[in-house]
């Protein structure tokens, strides 16, 4: 009985859709609620933001970088976080789900397992915080004195882009974790939220330890610093060549490898073949 | 065809290493070389007592668990390698957990799962159609299941699992926690869908009725070692599942002892109340309380079934031996 190809991934993408959608009306039905989780993540990422501001109302310049130019680099990061918590952030509900045992639910469907964690919600109010990543991007790219041309816009998106895919991916690492470490999400956390954080940084400022965690490990530097770099021509930290923004599609493989053997290794370990 | 084929099926479960000694660690063997073979259309109970190794034997026929080693095939798949193509096939309900979506409308749920198993929009149509109507979930369909009873939720539960039209539907302790009338709704039904669909049922439970009522061939497991694999008469003559007949007399009675086809347990209220054990097999419940009538006024009666614990204690006893 072969299914025409096309007809096969409408059907696929419909078992996706199903549960997204339920997931959004079950949070457009509580408004109120909704509202002030919207208000909720747009003032934390204002915060976030403050925190930046009074840093550079004493200093003119951190690592190199003036304030409007690290707009750019918390706006890039900030975006690309906020997008990837939207579609993979409840992975950090796995310890939840194994416990009330929703996660061998999962096991009796025909889908793939990390496709039907990922899907298995969408929190709408993260949409708050890519409001405000948004805002510091645009703001920073007036601010600027950016040469403009099919390069810098191509060099922009292929930096959300893989830092979409470098913190969806970190997401998916944690998860893959949590799997050995019940109870381990404090841990899990320190990397996943921390890399969210140090990505919004300039690198220069780093000690080597954490150049080596959030450059190499977690490579969350790709993420904004190191495009940011490049599109401002800015010389990159320890000496490293401007060009290095362009790596960053080499970064996100990287987590995505990283990513996909933690999930593969926590799932062995779930289903007891070993670790 | 053999829808369920294990052998040597064995899970073991290592433990955390131990603190003084790191090369030791806390072995478990939850099943161990368990032999099993169910063919279509069978109706298999799958019994034991708590930590027996039922659950353990579920995960793996499904493909939640691996086996430590040995060899299972469900459908004729291989639950690991063809988990997804497994899911298509196969219904499960867990009695403790939910297939459903906790705050949405039983309806919803229903489209979801129907989505997620590729039905077309007609297929779904009659089939949530016949599930509900057969179950009378009409009236709770608009419900959020978190506010469904317990009895709802389990009729939706089975309707979750049976919306694809599985081959096999697993059921693990499907009625725990049911009322009477629940419970026998659900009994019904499941031998309707079986009868009709031709659907191969392998249920675990703590209830004797649903092995009475549900079940003709019932699997006792021990320590992850099949005990006893037969036919339910087969399990009586074995444990002899005796009925206890509970009679109120009027007035105090001495022991109703050399009752025909009865053995008097023992008396309670100075003999105001007796309990008697008799085999179903060999005599009727009506024939005891006639015997009893000729020599005390019985007020009331009730007639208790066997504890499935006792049963499967009995068979644990017989074959330790």
């Amino acid at each position: 009985m072969a299914e025409p190809e096309e007809q096969r991934r409408v059907r696929v993408l419909r078992a996706y859709r199903a549960v997204l959608a339920s997931r959004a009306r079950s949070q457009a039905s509580h408004r109120a609620s909704f509202r002030m989780d919207l208000v909720g993540a747009v003032l934390v990422g204002l915060i976030e933001f403050t925190e930046i501001w009074v840093l550079y109302s004493a200093t003119d310049q951190i690592g190199g970088f003036t304030l409007a130019q690290i707009m750019l680099v918390f706006g890039l990061s900030d975006l690309a976080f906020s997008l990837a918590d939207l579609v993979a952030g409840h992975c950090d509900n796995l310890p939840v789900y194994v416990r009330a045992g929703t996660l061998d639910v999962f096991f009796l469907r025909p889908q793939p397992l990390l496709a039907q964690l990922m899907t298995s919600d969408l929190s709408l109010r993260r949409i708050g915080r890519c409001l405000v990543g948004a805002t510091s991007l645009t703001v920073g790219l007036v601010l600027n004195d950016i040469d403009w041309s099919v390069g810098t816009v191509g060099l922009l998106l292929l930096a959300l882009v893989c830092g979409f895919v470098i913190f969806t991916a970190q997401f998916v690492t944690a998860a893959g974790l949590q799997f050995f470490l019940i109870n381990g999400s404090e841990m899990t956390n320190a990397f996943v939220y921390g890399g969210r954080y140090a990505a919004t940084q300039p690198a220069v400022v780093w000690p080597r330890a954490l150049l080596v965690v959030f450059g190499v490990i977690f490579p969350v530097a790709f993420a904004a610093y190191l495009p940011v770099s490049t599109l401002l021509d800015m010389p990159g930290p320890l000496g490293l060549p401007t060009w290095l923004g362009w790596c960053a599609p080499v970064a996100a493989l990287w987590a995505v490898t990283v990513a996909g053997l933690c999930w593969r290794w926590g799932l062995r370990h779930y289903r007891g073949a070993g670790g | 065809m053999n829808v369920i084929k294990a052998e040597g099926l064995t899970r073991v479960f290592t433990g955390r290493p131990d603190r003084k000694n790191r090369l030791r660690r806390s072995r478990h063997v939850a099943v161990d070389h368990l032999d099993l073979s169910v063919e279509a259309g069978e109706s298999v109970g799958y019994i034991g007592a708590n930590g027996a190794g039922k659950s353990t034997t579920i995960k793996m026929l499904v493909g939640i668990l691996v086996p430590t080693s040995g060899a299972v095939t469900t459908v004729g798949l291989h639950p690991l390698k063809q988990r997804r193509a497994l899911a298509r096939r196969i219904g499960v309900v867990f009695g403790q957990r939910s297939q459903l979506w906790w705050d949405l409308p039983v309806r919803e749920s229903f489209s979801i799962l129907s989505a997620i198993h590729g039905l077309s929009a007609a297929d779904e149509r009659t089939r949530t159609a016949e599930l509900v109507d057969m179950l009378e979930m009409g009236e709770f369909l608009a419900t959020p299941v978190r506010q469904l009873s317990l009895g709802q939720r389990m009729r939706a539960e089975v309707t979750a699992a049976l919306l694809h039209r599985p081959e096999l539907l697993i059921l693990d302790e499907p009625t725990i926690g049911l009322d009477v009338l629940s419970k026998q709704r659900l009994r019904e039904f499941l031998v309707t869908q079986r009868r009709e669909h031709g659907t191969t049922l392998l249920l675990t439970t703590h209830d004797m009725g649903d092995v009475e009522r549900l079940c003709d061939r019932i699997l006792v497991v021990d320590h992850g070692r099949l005990a006893f694999d037969g036919t339910l008469d087969g399990l009586a003559r074995t444990v002899g599942a005796r009925r206890e007949l509970v009679v109120d007399l009027a007035t105090a009675t001495g022991d109703l002892v050399d009752l025909d086809g009865a053995e008097h347990v023992r008396s309670e209220s100075d003999g105001l109340r007796q309990r008697l054990a008799f085999d179903p097999q060999r005599t009727t419940a009506a024939r005891v309380l006639a015997a009893v009538s000729e020599r005390a006024e019985v007020l009331d009666l009730s007639i208790t079934e066997p504890d499935i614990e006792d049963v499967v204690r009995e068979i644990y006893r017989a074959t330790r031996r």
